[in-house]
């Protein structure tokens, strides 16, 4: 099989409401695409902390997955506040986000480990102040 | 062991989803942390929870858990019920706690 395609959602920052929706589509698509269910499960769990982070912290972003022969990439880019100290976010149970947010359960600070444990390279470059963008590989095979 | 043999054997009410009570119950995971959940429950387990908001449908539909357990007095909004009758996620409540309901569901699991 040789094909070559790339989705893109944008993801509004703050509303929850909508938070999995992004997620929820590209694994539909992913499902039709007969890829191996192992892979599409952990994909799933890295794009949905990858929205609800955009969500929890961000003013606005967006979701891009591109898919080939060999792997599947997700670029997770927002504009936001930024990650000042990446290994401390990458740190289970760290988190800046809101009581409230918390008190909905997220901010377990399990976010950014739930997609490192879930794909085989995870790339962060942010810069404070300005936004932050999460590049997630998964090979195919 | 389905769905529905919680609504019948633990009387459980049916919140939302019951298109889907004939789904399979292969474990369960008791957490309130949805990235706990995203994390660590697997495909078929049952989900305790007193989250009753309605994020806890898209976390159950992306992992394809079994049902959705809200547990105590918290009662599941109309968004919340709306969005598992379109995910089809069956969404059950109870009066009883979580370490009550994980006993109960842990031995019909394992008899």
């Amino acid at each position: 099989m040789f094909f070559n395609m790339q989705l893109t959602y944008e993801i509004a920052g703050g509303d929850f409401g909508k938070a999995g929706y992004a997620s929820s589509e590209i694994k539909k698509v992913l499902k039709k695409l007969n890829l191996d269910l192992r892979i599409i499960k952990k994909i799933a769990v890295a794009l949905y902390e990858a929205e609800v982070n955009i969500v929890a912290h961000a003013y606005r972003g967006s979701l891009t997955v591109e898919i080939d022969t060999v792997k599947i990439s997700v670029k997770a880019q927002d504009e936001g506040p930024g990650i000042a100290d990446i290994d401390q976010a990458m740190t289970e149970g760290f988190s800046t986000a809101s009581a409230q947010v918390r008190e909905m359960g997220f901010g377990a600070g399990m976010g950014l480990p739930n997609i490192k444990k879930n794909a085989d390279e995870l790339n962060i470059s942010s810069e404070v102040g300005k936004g932050t963008e999460l590049e997630i590989i998964t090979y195919l095979k | 062991m389905k769905v529905k043999d919680l609504t019948t054997q633990l009387k459980m009410q049916v919140k939302a989803g019951s298109d889907a009570l004939s789904n399979e119950i292969t474990g369960g995971y008791t957490s309130d942390l949805l990235s706990d959940v995203m994390g660590n429950a697997q495909e078929g387990h049952v989900w305790i929870t007193m989250q009753a908001h309605k994020n806890i449908i898209a976390v159950a539909s992306l992992k394809e858990l079994a049902a959705i357990i809200v547990i105590g007095n918290h009662t599941p909004g109309e968004d919340t019920i709306a969005q598992a009758n379109q995910e089809g996620i069956p969404l059950l409540s109870t009066p009883e706690s979580a370490f009550d309901v994980s006993g109960k569901i842990y031995n019909m699991l394992h008899e």
